[in-house]
């Protein structure tokens, strides 16, 4: 697995001034799937996307930034923005099965693997 | 986290550096393969904010469940301790890639005034925690009119 686009540049289409993130990954593999786990803190559930087209698997999600009213930011470690990532997966895979979840900023990815279809034996005639 | 006081009336400007930093030395050590050449940045990074009725730390703390933390409150010093612990996986599983951390860990943050211990709230929502730390009415800054003689 590779992942060629993690260059933490803006969003293309991200119109407001809102940086975009490459969220960390771990990625593990079973017999009947492959498992993700990305860390999106902030990142709004229904703001999840999740594609697969041919072998590329694209992850964004989006993030309201949180600004306090009557507060000035003192000190700050982090900021609020959107996340994008893309893998490119070796393995065969399901993309009308793959099951997302987010809990505690935590977005956890399900790749059921497609069962390999029988080696076709070709038969060699004599000529 | 004795830098804090340094970076008092900052526009800002230096986190967003430091933001930066820290993603290019991670970028680095995942093009490495996962060496880490470069120690990693403090866990969890802390946003500090301040108001007229006091302070609100937030916290990115992604899989942390709320019960894994526990914040203290002293005076003027607030600190985070908590620990991350790894998501459960099928044990026959094969790690292909790992860059999420888990473990122990502690912040510190001292604060430029007392806070209330007894009014402060917190609140854990997708992975970032709210700290809400008023100051005691007694030592909030007072409004003095001036008067002509």
């Amino acid at each position: 697995m590779s992942d060629p686009q993690t260059t933490g540049a803006r969003a293309a289409e991200a119109g407001r001034d809102v940086p975009t993130f490459v969220p960390p990954a771990d990625i593990f593999d079973t017999d009947q799937a492959i498992i993700m786990l990305l860390d999106v803190p902030g990142a709004d559930p229904a703001g999840v996307d999740v594609a697969l087209e041919r072998r590329i698997l694209t992850v964004s999600a989006r993030s309201t930034p949180y600004e306090p009213e009557n507060y000035v930011l003192l000190h700050g470690e982090y900021q609020d923005g959107n996340y994008e990532r893309a893998f490119t997966l070796s393995d065969e895979v399901d993309g009308e099965r793959i099951d997302a979840t987010i809990k505690d900023g935590v977005l956890r990815l399900t790749l059921p693997k497609t069962t390999p279809s029988p080696a076709k034996k070709i038969a060699v005639k004599p000529a | 986290m004795t830098m804090l006081m340094e970076y008092a009336g900052g526009n800002g400007r230096w986190p967003d550096l430091f933001r930066n930093m820290r993603h290019s030395q991670e970028e680095m050590s995942r093009l490495l393969g996962g060496l880490r050449l470069v120690p990693q940045a403090e866990f969890p990074p802390v946003n500090v904010w301040t108001g007229a009725d006091g302070a609100i730390i937030t916290a990115e703390i992604p899989g942390v469940s709320p019960d894994q933390l526990d914040i203290t409150v002293h005076g003027n010093t607030v600190t985070l301790r908590g620990k991350r612990d790894p998501e459960s996986v099928a044990n026959t599983a094969n790690t292909i890639r790992q860059e999420r951390a888990f473990g122990d860990f502690t912040r510190t943050v001292v604060l430029p005034f007392r806070v209330d211990p007894d009014n402060v709230a917190a609140r854990f929502e997708r992975g970032i925690v709210f700290v809400e730390l008023p100051r005691p009415a007694a030592d909030k800054p007072r409004h003095i009119k001036v008067a002509r003689a």
